[in-house]
């Protein structure tokens, strides 16, 4: 038993690491694709049909590109900080059910590595651990530009988790546990938690969303890693694969993202059936895909317009919600 | 168009102010506008304006070595030297105007008299390096011998990149088959030349 549960865990481990690293670089196509198309581009062609071989080209030249350190970073800090971004983004999808309980040759497969029972609170905290990837990497890095950024990253980092953790607590008083198959079996029952609660249900969904941008660090609050204004933020001074891993995990994080607020708001999968997992990555598409969309169409905020919306908006409107649904439970 | 409207300097009487609102000084004018900024709904028309172009899938890349833009006729890119339509030899009389009016000094001609006593080019050449494509050679030119192509690719791995004679000559090939393109730019008659040109006053 215990064997077994073990082997089947680093299975499942391997598999979403696979998948995962996988689905970034695959996404980087689509994001490519799709941002292109709305500008009317072709976007990348001539590698493969379509360009659709550009993401190993893409993961050859980083692989194979020279590692540089400069000679005035701090060394260990600077090395290590990529690896903490692309590990908690994938640390962080342990606790999220990707797909409903599937039995496949007479073996019951749960597609979650671990369900434990602070999952919500276990995956906002460690996709919080990974803004720590910019902050020391921008800090490390002897560069004026980065140090902006890791600035910039503290603010944002300050600023969106509390709304964040803010805007889920109406949710969580509601179904009463952490653990997300809990939040998809309430759903279940209750319909979906946007529906719930008078409209508090969806006005946490739209502060979690919101927050959601700052967390991935996407278009409307793309700000540690402005191109025009600061190069590439904290990236600057990284090159090959240390880059890439920081790359990697902004992708793996913005899936993960796209899985847990349909999971949370959305009904998740449903009732487990086959049309229940269809729904649910179709879901989860237009969730990622609403993440390019958005940066074709958006224009970024200023770092103070950010926490302007955290504090002075969001968070307000996050503490109301929460004391209407306490009225609204008793 | 008349060329008015080009040299109008004075403008006042087109232009306006865009109207454009006071910034709200006090804390409930602010509120009012942040407000009235979250319930309008402008960041949906900027979501559905990329959504539609992508949907209406009308892409305006022209992936370049596959495909080329059209260039005008009158595009100035490497000189081309012409032949006469008649009889299939070199316009090019040696004259030497375009070498005198080069004004980046990269044309070199040189002449000497053949055989039958007529005067021949023997050494022409133009240092691409050096030209800047102004046209004057081609509109200097009596004889319409030396113009511009279409041919705008020359990059070159090195400074000096020379141009010679029977480079630019139209190959007898091209002449046989008919598919000479005279040039249109500088230099070239004008459409209705005919109409316009006037006998020499005879009575000075």
């Amino acid at each position: 038993m215990e064997v077994a549960y073990l082997i089947e865990t680093i299975i499942k481990v391997v598999v979403v690491l696979l998948i995962f690293s996988a689905l970034a670089g695959i996404g980087t196509y689509f994001e490519r694709k799709v941002l292109a198309f709305m500008q009317r581009r072709l976007g990348p062609m001539n590698v493969g049909p379509y360009g659709m071989l550009q993401f190993g080209a893409d993961a050859i030249k980083l692989f194979t590109k020279e590692d540089i350190i400069p000679s005035n970073v701090v060394a260990p800090i600077f090395k290590i900080a990529p690896v903490i971004t692309a590990a908690t983004a994938f640390m962080a999808a342990a606790a999220i059910p990707f797909l409903p309980e599937f039995t496949i040759f007479g073996y019951t497969v749960h597609p979650i590595v671990s369900d434990i029972n602070i999952g919500i609170l276990y995956i906002l905290g460690v996709m919080g651990v990974g803004l720590y990837g910019p902050l020391l990497g921008g800090m490390a890095s002897a560069n004026k530009f980065s140090l902006l950024s890791a600035a910039r990253a503290a603010a944002v980092f300050i600023s969106y988790e509390v709304v964040t953790g803010l805007s889920i607590l109406a949710p969580i008083m509601m179904v009463g546990s952490l653990s997300l198959i809990d939040f998809n079996d309430y759903q279940l029952e209750n319909g979906w938690m946007i529906f719930n609660m008078y409209g508090v249900g969806f006005v946490a969904f739209i502060l979690f969303w919101i927050a959601g941008f700052a967390e991935t660090g996407r278009t409307p609050f793309h700000l540690i890693a402005n191109d025009h204004e600061i190069i590439d933020g904290f990236g600057t001074e990284y090159s090959g694969m240390r880059w890439g891993l920081f790359f990697i995990g902004e992708y793996a994080n913005m899936f993960f993202i796209s899985f847990v607020i349909p999971l949370l708001f959305l009904g998740g999968y449903g009732d487990g059936s086959f049309l229940g997992a269809m729904a649910l990555l179709g879901k989860m598409s237009f969730f990622f895909f609403f993440f390019l969309w958005t940066r074709a169409a958006w224009p970024d905020v200023r770092p103070d317009q950010l926490m302007w919306l955290c504090w002075k908006v969001l968070m307000p409107i996050a503490v109301l919600n929460i004391l209407i649904a306490a009225i609204v439970m008793i | 168009m008349n060329n008015e409207a080009f040299n109008n300097r004075d403008v006042s009487d087109s232009y306006f102010l865009v109207d454009i609102e006071d910034y709200p000084t006090e804390p409930w004018d602010k509120f009012k506008r942040v407000i009235k900024r979250t319930f309008r709904i402008e960041l949906f028309v900027g979501l559905w304006v990329v959504i539609r172009e992508m949907f209406k899938f009308d892409l305006h890349t022209v992936s370049y070595p596959e495909e080329k833009m059209p260039i005008g006729p009158r595009y100035r890119a490497i000189h081309e030297m012409k032949r006469l339509w008649e009889s299939d030899t070199e316009r090019c009389i040696g004259c030497g105007l375009c070498e005198k009016i080069c004004i980046s000094n990269c044309i070199k001609i040189d002449t000497r008299i053949d055989e039958n006593s007529r005067k021949e080019v023997s050494d022409y050449s133009i240092n691409l390096g050096r030209c800047i494509f102004c046209g004057y050679c081609a509109e200097v030119c009596p004889e319409l011998a030396i113009t511009h192509g279409g041919r705008y690719e020359n990059a070159s791995d090195q400074r000096e990149h020379f141009l010679m004679y029977e480079d630019m000559l139209t190959p007898l090939d091209k002449m046989t088959a008919g598919t000479q393109v005279e040039f249109e730019g500088f230099g070239a008659i004008t459409p209705h030349e005919d109409e316009r040109v006037k006998k020499t006053p005879l009575a000075y």
